[in-house]
């Protein structure tokens, strides 16, 4: 029996490939929307405006402090009927964005922060402008306590991403999900959803990891 | 969205939120228990000096960490009966969060423990203590005194994954929610109660994690 199950879930390894490029689809769209709102945020946190700094605190807690599956019905459910009709797959690229982009908008600020304060006094003092500072002083020596969390967050976001399966994003779980209704072999086709996942997501921990010894070496060096 | 939010069907639901509350509490209590036992487990297991016990956990954290949470509970939720186990619904969804959450809580502690000074074991096996009494009287409060607010941060990420258990229809917080955007089409008044459910948790969490923070420092100013 177990053969025959094999058999009949290797046929439908094109499904799951579907499901891959899914994920990745999804995951990468709100990587780049993630980061991007992500810096911009973690830049104003860690900022001299107080009321800016107070709502994106505000926003990052309540990110923080609710479900990402409950994030998803909010937006998937709730913004239609604000008037604003949403398909699954962009519903979930917007809930996964919110998601990265609060969670890099903490690292973000925590690296700015971390840059000794005498840089700036530095900069200021050389006659560099707000931007010129950011650019070429600040940012730069933040990336380096920046990176690695930030490699580890791209992780969380592709694990996370298999929530939005709940709303019927046809992604890797879904996929699996969909199979197990089929092929009644729960342990062989998750383990199949977890070797894919496995795939994507093992190199980048090591990657992650890889990035914090260095840092530290370069840090004990200095 | 607001000016129609309607008080009245929450007021109505509050008995069946409670109750929910509740079996968030108590389902999140009972698997971080499990987990920071699991955790301890495997983190001995990790630095034991058996290679096999060490490849074991490895292999064990590595696989939970590199693959979602849902897609875990799936592999049980579908794949226990497979094998003939046939456990309540509650159990299936406590034993996924028990085991993914312990594979965190192993790694926390693993980092706990290496940043006590090896002087200390050495002084400890010096003295003629056994293993138990150097893992119970030296290694451990210091490990746990050091990685109390990473744990409660783990702590907050379990009673949000929680939320997950809801699609394997386990009663709690975001299948109330769930509910009430099925029975009366109210995904607004539904989720967004959930949602404040949950953050009432995470700050209780949150002050506690930074009142921890500020007892330890005071501890080590002795």
């Amino acid at each position: 029996m177990w053969g025959f199950y094999f058999d009949e879930l290797m046929h439908s390894l094109p499904f799951f490939l579907k499901g891959v490029w899914m994920t990745v689809a999804v995951s990468g769209l709100s990587l780049i929307a993630g980061t991007i709102v992500g810096f911009i945020c973690g830049i104003l946190r860690a900022g001299r405006n107080k009321i800016l700094r107070a709502v994106i605190g505000a926003w990052v807690d309540v990110i923080r402090g609710t479900p990402f599956l409950v994030q998803v019905f909010i937006i998937f459910f709730i913004l239609p009927s604000a008037g604003i009709e949403l398909e699954a797959f962009p519903a979930a690229v917007i809930a996964l964005s919110n998601l990265t982009a609060s969670f890099i908008c903490e690292i973000v600020a925590g690296g700015i922060l971390a840059v000794p304060k005498g840089q700036r006094e530095a900069a200021t003092a050389s006659g560099l402008s707000q931007y010129q500072q950011l650019r070429f002083i600040v940012l730069p020596q933040a990336m380096r306590t920046i990176m690695p969390p930030l490699v580890g967050q791209y992780v969380l976001l592709i694990k996370d991403s298999s929530v939005v399966s709940a709303i019927g994003v046809v992604d890797i779980t879904r996929v699996g999900w969909l199979t197990v209704q089929r092929i009644p072999e729960g342990l062989m086709v998750f383990g199949l959803v977890g070797i894919l996942y496995f795939a994507i997501c093992y190199p980048l921990i090591n990657l992650s990891a890889y990035m914090e010894r260095r840092m530290t070496v370069v840090s004990t060096r200095l | 969205m607001l000016e129609a939010f309607n008080f009245r069907v929450i007021l109505e639901y509050m008995p069946l939120y409670g109750k929910c509350f509740l079996a968030t509490l108590w389902l999140s209590a009972l698997s971080l228990f499990g987990a920071i036992l699991v955790g301890i487990i495997a983190c001995a297991m990790r630095l034991s000096q058996s290679r096999f016990l060490s490849r074991a956990a490895g292999v064990y954290i590595e696989s939970i960490r590199s693959t979602p949470l849902l897609a875990q509970l799936y592999f049980f939720y579908f794949g226990l009966p497979t094998l003939g186990i046939m456990l309540p619904e509650w159990v299936t969804g406590v034993l996924a969060l028990t085991l993914n959450s312990g594979a965190y809580y192993a790694e926390i502690i693993r980092s706990g423990i290496q940043a006590i000074h090896f002087g200390q074991i050495e002084a400890g096996i010096a003295s003629g203590l056994s293993y138990f009494q150097r893992m119970r009287h030296i290694i451990l409060p210091q490990a746990l005194g050091m990685t109390i607010r990473p744990m409660l941060g783990q702590a907050i990420v379990l009673v949000k994954d929680s939320s997950l258990l809801s699609l394997i229809s386990i009663m709690e917080l975001t299948r109330a929610g769930q509910l009430l955007t099925s029975e009366r089409f109210m995904p607004t008044e539904g989720f967004l109660t959930t949602a404040a459910f949950y953050l009432i948790i995470y700050y209780m969490l949150k002050a506690f994690s930074n009142w921890s923070e500020k007892r330890l420092i005071f501890q080590e100013a002795y």
